[in-house]
């Protein structure tokens, strides 16, 4: 074990596949050179060359449709979109296509591709380079979605989602990239199955699940309560699509009190969905309080920094609403 | 260059089985037998037919939403095609795709698209695969005039001409995008000029012309190959509606019989007369068998068992 950054661990991630598999490329714009907009790539394209780590024009429809299109005739692909955002601009082809070849073609083929792409807010980017967009893809059938919260999960979970058969949509957190954390050593091989929550701290009193940049937030909260002797379960579903509904059932059952948290904006939010997994499972009659979620408020990300934390769960406003549970 | 009886013969054979399998299609309909839409492409046969016979099984294609001609062109099943229009378990896509959605990946079809443009990003994806591997094979997409409005038009072609990979562009030019004419939907009469600007070679055929498209399509691979991807227009016309719900009254009963006088069948046939590749009789025995292989596969659909929705589940995920 060593510490390295989530931006390190990524890198590890998509080298050690593509020493592994010659059948691996990777695209996106200014990957190569440049090492990507938040320096996820660098060193990559002087170890792989120009025609497996490909520079492309700013073009996302056709960067994602061409990963596609080679992905379903035999390469594998990753796939790098600077900004989450910016799914906007190659929706077609990943939820029309990428996401639907296999099924309305009757199986034949498959998409074995990844989309990289950062998401989140706090970096003063504002409102179209800070969206959290995971519930637009998540509600695709034929999509997997993937947020890592650390190092290690995002190493393995990358790994892990460059092996799949299918189109995964793979969204880094801005504000991690730099987060330093424990990997194991490169070559170990450690690939984290996609569609396994992780119970990041473990607590009797009430059951937090969340994900993303979320978890180390939650998670201080979790430590700072612990100080006046509440035990606060901390769960990463890590991966949306599939989710892994046993282990939220399992530990809201343990806690009886659940609160979900989340960055998007919580109208039609991902938390919806969790919510109503706890609820309509057996752990409905274990519940001691309503089931609550804390997602961001349904506004654009704003550029004024003092806005811009405020419009997504806070320390505070994440201590409050467990205060309100208890 | 001077093509084979035996090649005359598939060209015909394959653009008469096109139009009996529209003409059947369309009467399925008015007897109620299909749910949904199709688009139909008789008056367009030559196109599909003449770009893709002389591919390879290699060689991919990228279909339209009117590619019925560009299907039989790659040596599709006419059974497979049937059963999938008429929803069946039989079908290519497994009833579950329908005609928009047909693929048949064993002949290099890598299917046909509900999204306008939308099967040109992914044509591109195709060639990079064939140029990574260092492969003689071509990709070549279908799309119409009304796509080369899309983005996803733009942003394709200069992808494949900046990274040099072996596309052949192939735009059906039939006038209509829907209900609307060329002449209102761009600034231009000839769509062949858009490869300019992305540095590629354009060329404007009549789409018609079967022989020549089949021969053009020869000279383009060996191009695409050499020097990277090219845009071919065809032009032709849709003799009917857009879709099976089409009033028509966006053009005249004139315009429509004027291109009827250039019906690509009849083209050839007097052709093939002409140069007496075949007589009348061995002409009439294809047309004889054409559209026995239509009934044959109307009847195979027909009798095929519907999907089950047990299997709906299958292949959401690989
Ligand atoms: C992105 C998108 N926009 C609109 C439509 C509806 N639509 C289906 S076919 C069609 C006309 C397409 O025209 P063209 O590309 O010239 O092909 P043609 O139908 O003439 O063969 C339209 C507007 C669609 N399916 N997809
Ligand atoms: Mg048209």
């Amino acid at each position: 074990m060593r510490d390295i950054t989530y931006a390190q661990a990524l890198n590890e991630a998509m080298s050690e596949e593509m020493r592994l598999d010659k059948n691996l490329i990777f695209i996106g714009e200014d990957i190569g050179v440049y090492g990507g907009a938040f320096g996820v790539s660098k060193g990559m394209f002087e170890e792989f060359g120009s025609e497996r780590v490909k520079d492309t024009p700013i073009s996302e429809q056709v960067i994602t449709g061409c990963a596609a299109g080679a992905s379903m005739t035999g390469l594998k692909t990753i796939v790098e979109l600077m900004f989450s955002d910016f799914m906007t601009l190659a929706m077609d082809q990943l939820a029309n296509q990428a996401a639907k070849n296999r099924f309305q073609f009757g199986g034949q083929g498959a998409v074995p591709m990844v989309l990289r792409a950062p998401g989140g807010s706090g970096t003063g980017a504002a409102e179209q380079h800070s969206q959290s967009l995971e519930a637009w893809v998540a509600h695709v059938p034929g999509l997997k979605v993937v947020i890592p919260s650390t190092p290690a999960d995002a190493k393995g979970l990358l790994k892990a989602s460059i092996r799949d058969n299918n189109p995964v949509v793979f969204l880094e957190q801005k504000l991690l990239y730099r987060q330093k954390g424990p990997v194991a050593e490169i070559g170990e091989d450690e690939i984290i199955p996609l569609g396994e929550a992780d119970v990041k701290r473990e607590g009797r009193d009430l059951t937090v699940i969340t994900y993303g940049r979320m978890v180390p937030r939650s998670l201080k909260v979790a430590e700072d309560m612990a100080k006046d002797g509440v035990d606060i379960e901390v769960i990463d579903i890590r991966t949306l699509v599939p989710l892994d509904k046993e282990a939220l059932i399992k530990s809201a059952k343990k806690t009886g009190k659940v609160l979900i948290v989340h960055e998007a904006c919580q109208t039609g939010g991902f938390g919806g969905e969790l919510v109503s997994v706890v609820v309509d499972s057996d752990a409905f009659f274990y519940l001691d309080a309503p089931v609550k979620r804390l997602g961001g408020l349904d506004v654009p990300i704003p550029y004024n920094p003092n806005l811009e934390a405020q419009v997504v769960p806070t320390e505070e406003k994440i201590t409050a609403a467990i205060k309100d549970l208890l | 260059m001077k093509l084979s009886k035996a090649i005359h013969k598939e060209l015909y054979l394959k653009m008469v089985q096109t139009r009996r399998f529209e003409e059947t299609a369309a009467r399925l309909f008015v007897e109620g037998k299909v749910h949904g839409t199709a688009h139909f492409c008789i008056g367009e046969e030559a196109t599909g037919v003449g770009v893709c016979t002389p591919l390879e099984v290699e060689d991919y294609i990228l279909q339209t939403h009117r590619g019925h001609n560009q299907g039989i062109g790659k040596n599709m099943d006419i059974k497979k095609m049937m059963a999938e229009f008429l929803g069946k378990e039989t079908g290519y896509c497994k009833g579950k795709g329908g005609c928009m959605h047909i693929a048949d990946f064993s002949v290099g079809s890598l299917g046909a698209n509900g999204i306008v443009g939308g099967g040109i990003p992914l044509a591109t994806g195709a060639a990079l695969k064939q140029q990574y591997n260092k492969e003689d094979n071509i990709t070549v997409c279908f799309f119409g005039d009304g796509a080369t409005n899309e983005g996803s038009f733009h942003e394709s072609l200069n992808l494949a001409a900046a990274w040099k990979l072996p596309v052949l562009f192939v735009c059906t030019n039939n006038f209509y995008g829907m209900s609307t004419s060329t002449k209102i939907s761009m600034a231009i009469d000839d769509i062949s000029i858009r490869a300019k600007s992305y540095g590629m070679k354009g060329l404007a055929l009549d789409g018609n012309d079967v022989v020549n498209i089949y021969e053009e399509t020869i000279k383009a691979k060996k191009y695409v190959l050499e020097n990277g991807p090219m845009l071919m227009v065809l032009n032709t016309y849709r003799w009917m509606g857009h879709s099976k719900s089409d009033a028509q009254i966006y053009r005249s009963k004139d315009e429509v019989n004027e291109w009827k006088k250039k019906d690509p069948i009849k083209k050839h046939r007097e052709f093939i007369l002409t140069e007496k590749i075949m007589t009348e009789a061995e002409l009439d025995a294809i047309d004889v068998q054409a559209a026995q292989d239509i009934k044959d596969a109307v009847d195979f659909a027909e009798n095929s068992p519907e999907p089950k929705i047990e299997n709906i589940f299958d292949d959401v995920y690989a």
